[in-house]
């Protein structure tokens, strides 16, 4: 019963070892005070993890590293999180995207990382609505969308009332739903306005060896300020006295005590820790929504293919439905991504090529399969995702020497078998895998629908940060620690 | 301990919490904040190290007392020479 932990007290204890987590604890080890970060899994990082698999390394959720912002930039969320962490620029080694784009049947707007680009494909495309587009991106930019009070109110609504295209209003919404809404086919304007800002006006990197050299930036800062960790030990409960969280109970069976707790793991996850509540509390605010992903290696760079893309985010119809499919995956939307597209310094280029497809998919399918049934259908899925991608890439061709013309035929079918004819290795996750790493009920990838802005609960000592708080992608989850421990902890007499 | 001590002091915490900024040039009698890309959370930071590296306690309803580095000095000085002397 008893093992190293039992006893202990912590000034506070920090549930989750994702981003969040992370940068709470960093933050709170900072100045002095005794933290000890619990995390069930055996890897750091949560729904941005990495894993390996015959020697290849795999990122889990990480695409791009939004709100990137260049060298000098004033005020932005990268620049305050790398000041509120202590973290160099160099450490995190980012490389900005070549340009993405959002794909509709016969449509298409690129961006990159600067927001010219994109507002002159608005323009191009939509003529009519560039003028509403720029009132649009004017509201946005003037939205003081960290206010922790903020009403909330309905993205399509909001936006309706600066464009009347409903193509251009579901070409926005694509990219925005897929890098974060929790909710289905909607989501509240401030998260819109998040999204919209970390997305088309800071924009996308990435570190050459991915997500890794995140979390190790972070531990390592963490290690360096005397920061305890604890992995493969999650938090069996949350013993509730009064209005206090006055003991946790460890996996291990140890328990502790903490003047301050702070839990990234979800609003009806942490609810569910709880000795005084039930064990289906908060079943009303948990999320919908989760993601099937495909990752094809190939033994060819991409771009040497024709695909120069970094991000696209694709959608088959002019409606765009964004809600929990009734079928195990929904193939008329999703996002590609090519991790090669990025202008990493010195020219190094990634040792494979990557072609990534993500779509909705529906945990409670995935889950109620049978061991041989989980497998085939991700056989399944693989194929009809891939086949699908290949739809809104540009074709590939044959192509032997760099100086012959390439013949003047390609087609679907010979872009599939191109593509597996380069196949090296290929590996797929499914709701059921995003629950292995998050621990979100339902493999819910952007937690909860309604959000705990201030990440308060009715107990005085006990805060959520994270996903449920409410920031999103990694430099969201990285400023919502960040900001939980400033108000709850640090910024207290 | 001198207000231009006091100044030095309030300039290296800037210097490590916000090491992309330029402090070369830095009036004393302007708002930091006028002149420097500070936020909330970095006048937090402060305050913070003055605690931990100095042990001197700013209440919040002080902040605005951090101002510009005369504010500092002035509000400053006597809680350093209150510490020397105790």
């Amino acid at each position: 019963m008893s093992g190293e932990l039992q006893g202990e007290h912590f000034d506070c204890v920090v549930i989750g070892a994702g981003m969040s987590g992370l940068a709470a604890a960093i933050r709170l080890a900072m100045f002095d005070r005794k933290v000890l970060i619990l995390e069930r899994h055996n890897a750091a990082g949560g729904l941005n993890s990495f894993y390996s698999i015959e020697g290849r390394k795999y990122d889990v959720g990480l695409h791009a590293l939004t709100n990137y912002a260049p060298p000098g930039a004033k005020g932005l969320p990268l620049v305050k999180i790398l000041r509120q962490l202590r973290l160099s620029r160099d450490e995190l080694d980012l490389a900005e995207q070549r340009g993405s784009r959002i794909a509709f049947p016969g449509r298409s707007l690129r961006f990159d990382n600067e927001y010219e680009l994109f507002e002159s494909e608005v323009a191009r495309e939509f003529p009519n609505e560039i003028d509403g587009f720029r009132r649009l991106v004017g509201y946005i930019k003037a939205f003081d969308e960290t206010a922790l009070d903020i009403k909330e109110e309905s993205a399509k609504d909001v936006i309706a009332r600066f464009i009347s295209d409903r193509i251009l209003l579901n070409m926005l919404m694509v990219p925005v739903c897929y890098y974060g809404s929790a909710r289905e086919n909607d989501l509240d304007f401030s998260q819109f306005v998040i999204l919209f800002k970390a997305l088309f006006l800071e924009g996308f990197a990435r570190p050459y060896d991915g997500v890794r050299v995140i979390i190790r930036a972070l531990l390592n800062r963490y290690r360096e300020l005397g920061g305890l960790r604890k992995m493969k030990c999650g938090v069996r409960e949350i013993a509730v006295e009064g209005n206090q969280a006055k003991r946790l109970i460890l996996d291990s069976g140890d328990e502790i005590t903490a003047d301050h707790v702070i839990s990234s793991v979800g609003y009806a996850e942490t609810l569910r820790l709880r000795s005084d509540q039930a064990e289906d509390a908060g079943s009303t605010n948990t999320g919908a929504l989760s993601f099937v992903e495909t990752i094809t290696v190939m033994n060819a760079e991409p771009m040497k293919l024709g695909w120069t893309d970094t991000i696209v985010f694709f959608n088959n119809g002019h409606a765009f439905d964004y809600r929990r499919p009734d079928d195990l995956v929904d193939l008329s939307s999703g996002v590609i991504c090519i991790p090669n597209n990025y202008r990493y310094s010195d020219d190094r280029k990634l040792e494979d090529g990557f072609l990534r497809v993500t779509a909705l998919a529906n945990y409670d399918r995935w889950a109620a399969l049978s061991e041989a049934q989980y497998r085939e259908e991700k056989e399944k899925w693989y194929d009809l995702l891939q086949r699908r991608a290949l739809d809104f890439l540009p074709l590939l061709r044959v192509r032997d020497k760099e100086h012959t013309t390439p013949p003047m035929v390609a087609h679907k079918a010979q872009s599939r078998l191109i593509l597996s004819e380069r196949t090296l290795a290929k590996d797929m996750f499914t709701p059921l895998t995003i629950t292995k790493f998050t621990g979100h009920l339902g493999g819910a990838v952007y937690g909860a629908p309604n959000k705990v802005k201030d990440g308060r609960t009715d107990l005085e000592n006990l805060y959520l940060c994270g996903t449920d708080q409410g920031f999103l992608g990694i430099t969201g989850s990285l400023l919502s620690g960040i900001s939980m421990a400033n108000l709850h902890v640090l910024g207290r007499k | 301990m001198t207000k231009d001590d006091v100044k030095q002091i309030v300039l290296d915490i800037i210097a490590e919490i916000a090491p992309d900024e330029d402090l070369s040039d830095i009036k004393s009698e302007v708002r930091l904040r006028d002149q420097l890309d500070l936020d909330s959370m970095d006048f937090l930071d402060i305050v913070m190290e003055l605690r931990k590296q100095h042990g001197i306690e700013v209440p919040e309803d002080d902040y605005p007392e951090l101002a510009s580095l005369d504010s500092c000095a002035n509000y400053l000085q006597p809680k350093f020479e209150a510490k020397a002397s105790a």
